[in-house]
């Protein structure tokens, strides 16, 4: 299965098989022919790839540890390695990609950003990418998730960025999303738009998978290097999909290792309240200018998700996550609420990390469901849980 | 447009095109006006009623659009009147009913985002456009070029997809949507999404300039145009015909009758076309 998307003549995929695509208004077009000319231009310069390393080394703590759970391993019955991306400064994977957008920004003269986000890490990572370059920063953020993630809210703010609160719809990431690109249509001269996940037009999603590319090339070498072999299987959770796709890019050509995205159950499949469109299948769909995996209704109205974690609860998904699925190169599974609550527990309890709830949804499946075959698995501990204690504390679960 | 004399065949036999062309035609000159209508809000009679005012008071053509949960191309007003209209139970089927009966009266063109007409299948939805009487397709989430399959449909039934441009628009693809468009081009009048706002005749004219040099078919304005006076500026810079949407919902949303005010906003607007 290493067959690969067919590339643009730039090398940057705008479909994965029939999945992605710009469905977007008119007015946006030639900025995202203008990103894409930047990136092209970008990722072959010495200079940039410099700049962005170097950032990423002594700003940001990359390399970021790979870690072996010997007790989460003994309750799992196989070797648990976690790739511990929750140790990146800002607390989370999203600051790759917010940096090497940041940059990439600068370098195309456009002083204002903007950015969507979920559980806040994706705007807490740009937030301090623009503090860091001196640019002005606007975060949009549903009204739910400013109340349930406040504590980014206050960091954002701190670091100089404006959250704006989108009342729309569930209030939650997909208005967020809706907002920005609102935003940008109106501003698309000087404003440039981070996108936080591995969705939204092409050339989005190969750029945010391009910089988040690194958690896995780390972890395929430090495994290597340390465990003498490859893992049987990597497992990630998966919102709109930037960790996941990170981790398994470099991992797709190697046939042995199943990968495995988790998507949130919320309460549970068949309650429809859930955010696991790849899992549940259905008709693919238009959303956030790509064509990708989308819950929605008989008539193509985009239905609301639910998750108990802000970061998972989208009802839509990565372009090349919906191309791995039908390829059979990645498996989509998902775990309910309740059960990241118990993994939260757990690996807070037996490791002394706080996994972030939407990291726990993946922790959960690696611990407990389905291991039959795997003897080691590599886990990305995509973030940590400080920004979720009040919620777990609100849902009765804490001590 | 050199098509055999069509007296006694019932207008649904004709293409969409030729239907909107003729519209413009009839102006002779003058621009043309196609005031948009959200279909189902407040409820689906009341916007049906908005659409007949509409057309009692002098709408040329009616744009009528479809709510749907994720209007990126739409400002807050018309995104708060799709999300009502939603809560109302509003349905494809049933804003397809109101352009039906709006379809007896003038041409009516549907402004419709991508995932609704993906979601049964580009030619199963088109054919329902033509069976209900619709000239025109609007996608403002679908660049011309990204899927065939939609273009294809409205070949095959009939109605003209209108596409969109903007002030973004490079010349070079200026050039390729002037030459496929059909019915009319859609220019947007600034960069943004839909909303009032304050006077643009010197924009206005550059920007129609530009475009007319790239099309043959009429070119409306859309996006931003509130006022009688804005409505003029963009007939006197040249525009073929005037869209005006949010004002139009705005009113809608706030009057206790909402197809009298809706009617008589429609008649100044006419009226200032006129002078």
């Amino acid at each position: 299965m290493s067959e690969r998307a067919p590339l643009m003549e730039s090398g940057v995929e705008h479909r994965f098989g029939p999945y992605g695509g710009q469905y977007v208004p008119e007015t946006l077009l030639p900025a995202l022919v203008e990103l894409e000319g930047a990136w092209v231009a970008a990722r072959d310069d010495v200079a940039y790839v410099a700049e962005l390393d170097g950032l990423l080394r002594d700003f940001a703590g990359r390399p970021t540890p790979l870690y072996l759970a010997e007790r989460l391993s003994e309750l799992a019955g196989r070797e648990l390695w976690l790739k511990r991306e929750d140790l990146m400064h800002t607390g989370s994977h999203k600051l790759n990609n917010a940096l090497g957008q940041a940059l990439l920004a600068r370098r195309m003269g456009k002083q204002r950003i903007i950015a969507e986000t979920g559980a806040g890490q994706h705007g807490v990572a740009t937030a301090t990418a623009c503090a860091l370059l001196g640019l002005e920063c606007i975060v949009y953020m549903g009204a739910e998730d400013i109340r349930r993630q406040a504590p980014n809210v206050q960091r954002m703010k701190l670091l100089g960025a404006d959250v704006v609160s989108v009342d729309a719809g569930a209030r939650t990431l997909k208005e967020a999303v809706s907002e920005a690109i609102r935003d940008w249509v109106s501003s698309v001269a000087t404003t440039h738009y981070i996108i936080g996940s591995a969705v939204g037009p092409a050339p989005y999603p190969a750029i945010v998978r391009d910089l988040q590319r690194v958690i896995g090339d780390e972890a395929r070498r430090e495994l290597l290097a340390r465990a003498g072999r490859l893992p049987d299987r990597v497992v990630a959770c998966v919102g709109g999909g930037s960790n996941s796709i990170g981790i398994f890019s470099p991992f797709v050509n190697d046939a042995d290792v199943a990968l495995i995205g988790v998507e949130a159950a919320g309460q549970g499949l068949g309650s429809g309240r859930h955010g696991a469109p790849l899992t549940a299948g259905g008709r693919a769909g238009v959303l956030h200018g790509s064509l990708s995996a989308v819950m929605q209704d008989r008539d193509g109205q985009v239905t609301e998700a639910h998750s108990i974690s802000a970061g998972l609860d989208y009802p839509g998904s990565g372009p090349e996550h919906a191309y791995l699925r039908d390829s059979g190169r990645a498996r989509y599974v998902a775990v309910e609420d309740t059960d990241a609550l118990c993994a939260f527990r757990e690996v807070t309890r037996l490791e002394g990390i706080i996994p972030a709830l939407e990291t726990s949804h993946a922790l959960y499946y690696a611990i407990h469901e389905d291991g039959i075959g795997s003897t080691l698995d590599l886990v990305c501990l995509s973030g940590r849980g400080d920004k979720d204690l009040a919620e777990v504390i609100a849902q009765g679960d804490a001590p | 447009m050199g098509k055999p004399a069509r007296d006694r065949v019932p207008a649904v036999a004709q293409t969409g095109e030729d239907r909107i062309g003729a519209a413009f035609a009839l102006r002779r000159g003058r621009a043309a006006l196609m005031p948009y209508l959200m279909g189902g809000f407040p409820d689906m009679a009341t916007s049906r009623a908005i659409g007949e005012a509409y057309a009692a008071n002098g709408a040329d053509l009616i744009e009528l659009g479809v709510p749907y949960s994720d209007p990126l191309a739409d400002g807050p007003t018309i995104q708060a009147a799709g999300t009502a209209a939603l809560r109302a139970g509003a349905t494809i089927g049933g804003v397809l009913e109101v352009g039906e009966a709006l379809a007896r009266r003038v041409p009516v063109v549907l402004m419709c985002y991508v995932n609704l007409v993906l979601a049964p299948g580009a030619d199963a939805f088109v054919q329902r456009l033509r069976e209900a009487g619709i000239s025109g397709l609007i996608v403002p989430d679908l660049p011309m070029g990204e899927e065939p399959a939609v273009t294809e449909a409205c070949a095959e039934h009939g109605v003209a997809l209108v596409p969109l441009v903007a002030p973004t628009t490079t010349d070079e693809r200026l050039a390729l949507i002037g030459a496929q468009a059909q019915g009319f081009l859609y220019t947007v009048s600034v960069s943004g999404t839909t909303g009032e706002r304050g006077s643009r005749a010197q924009a206005f004219g550059e920007l129609l300039g530009r475009v007319k040099r790239h099309t043959a078919v009429p070119v409306a304005l859309g996006f931003g145009i509130a006022t009688p006076e804005h409505a003029a500026e963009a007939a006197r810079a040249g525009a073929d015909g005037v869209i005006v949407g949010t004002r139009l919902v705005r009113a809608a949303a706030e009057a206790d009758d909402p197809a009298a005010a809706t009617g008589e906003f429609v008649a100044e607007l006419a009226a200032a076309l006129i002078r």
